[in-house]
């Protein structure tokens, strides 16, 4: 009896264990070689045949292709420099300059990785459609209401992402973070 | 005491073994995956997919500012000759396994002309082609795919939205299509 009750006790720790950690590594789209710069991160390795387990189980389970890298990289970001979460009903701007790539493109998902509805009908920018200063730095005001200048509208969510591709690209697997990827601030200017 | 402390160490490591597992099996039993979810479409056809929208995606973290096709493919009755012309801005091919690994890419840049062309085979395949075949075709770029069954996204990029209708003429163009592996050398 005793032993049946160990047991039963060592199987029920195990599925809570295993599951759990499972559940929270493939939530949190945890995966090995990430690349953080700044609060942007991209997972170089998983658009290869290298790609680890955990990068193949997240991709499986969220049915998005992602991006090869031969083709591009895709930098995602969630929280602005401070750490916040971004929030859509704020004004946040993204300004700087991108690394070297032939295009890029900034697009606005919901946590669920969709588009958000919006009234102008922008999802995104790309690299030609942006406007730039006379340095070649650009700034993307990410909020609900009109805003003169680059806008890219949030529709109000709560949540969102912001995800900057970089297509035909030097960034791989051998980036690191340095001056030669310079990636743009994400910063909160206001909260009503 | 020490006994049940035991037991919870026990069940700690078996469920670090569980969690390996399901990791390790999460894409085989995936019934959402990319490749599912395009399941429906026809083998060995390129088939346009709708741009993203708020209310309906093919699948998730699409780019709006491309226009995509897929061409699922199934090489078990042979090797695919893949043609696509190159869209307005940045046109890219992307080879993805039945799991969704992407394997092989290439842009209208590495390929360095008009019409992006490659033969997609199995290394079997590739193996059994005759050997003279793969000399005078030393100009002819070819792909490996490492599962018989996989997907080809085909993707056009629209800088501005006026370009949209471009890339999608240059994608309408695009076929990958079964080739015999005798009359592949005569071209």
């Amino acid at each position: 009896m005793r032993l049946l009750f160990g047991s039963l006790f060592a199987f029920v720790v195990a599925a809570l264990v295993g599951l759990g950690a499972t559940y929270f590594a493939l939530s949190r789209g945890a995966a090995f070689g990430a690349l953080s710069i700044g609060s942007w991160t991209a997972w170089p390795k998983s658009g290869t045949a290298d790609a680890d387990p955990y990068a193949r189980a997240t991709i499986a389970r969220t049915g998005q292709l992602p991006v090869a890298l031969g083709d591009g990289v895709s930098f995602s970001a969630q929280k602005d420099d401070n750490g916040h979460i971004l929030d859509g009903r704020c004004s946040v701007v993204v300004s700087g300059v991108t690394p070297a790539a032939r295009f890029w493109t900034m697009t606005l998902y919901n946590v669920g990785g969709e588009l958000v509805a919006n009234s102008v009908g922008r999802y995104g920018f790309t690299s030609e459609e942006v406007v730039r200063n006379a340095d070649g730095s650009f700034a993307v005001t990410v909020a609900p209401r009109a805003n003169p200048g680059n806008w890219l509208p949030t529709g109000g969510v709560e949540r969102y992402s912001l995800v900057l591709r970089f297509y035909d690209t030097a960034i791989g697997v051998a980036t690191r973070a340095s001056r030669e990827v310079p990636m743009p601030a994400i910063k909160t200017r206001g909260c009503p | 005491m020490i006994r049940w402390l035991l037991l919870l160490l026990g069940g700690a490591l078996l469920g670090g073994i569980v969690h390996l597992a399901t990791v390790m099996a999460l894409p085989r039993t995936a019934t959402h995956d990319a490749y599912s979810r395009l399941a429906a479409s026809a083998v060995n056809t390129v088939v346009p997919l709708p741009s993203p929208t708020p209310e309906s995606a093919t699948m998730p973290f699409m780019d709006p500012a491309f226009v995509s096709a897929v061409c699922r493919y199934d090489l078990s009755t042979g090797p695919l000759k893949l043609r696509v012309p190159v869209g307005p801005a940045y046109t890219s091919v992307s080879f993805y396994t039945r799991f969704d690994v992407a394997y092989y890419a290439l842009n209208d840049r590495s390929a360095g002309r008009r019409v992006i062309e490659l033969d997609l085979m199995t290394s079997q395949q590739h193996n059994d082609m005759p050997e003279e075949e793969d000399v005078t075709a030393a100009d002819r770029l070819i792909v490996e795919s490492p599962t018989p069954t996989g997907l080809i996204a085909i993707r056009a990029l629209a800088p501005e939205p006026g370009l949209i209708p471009a890339a999608r003429a240059a994608l309408a163009a695009a076929s990958c299509q079964r080739q015999d592996l005798s009359k592949m050398g005569g071209q």
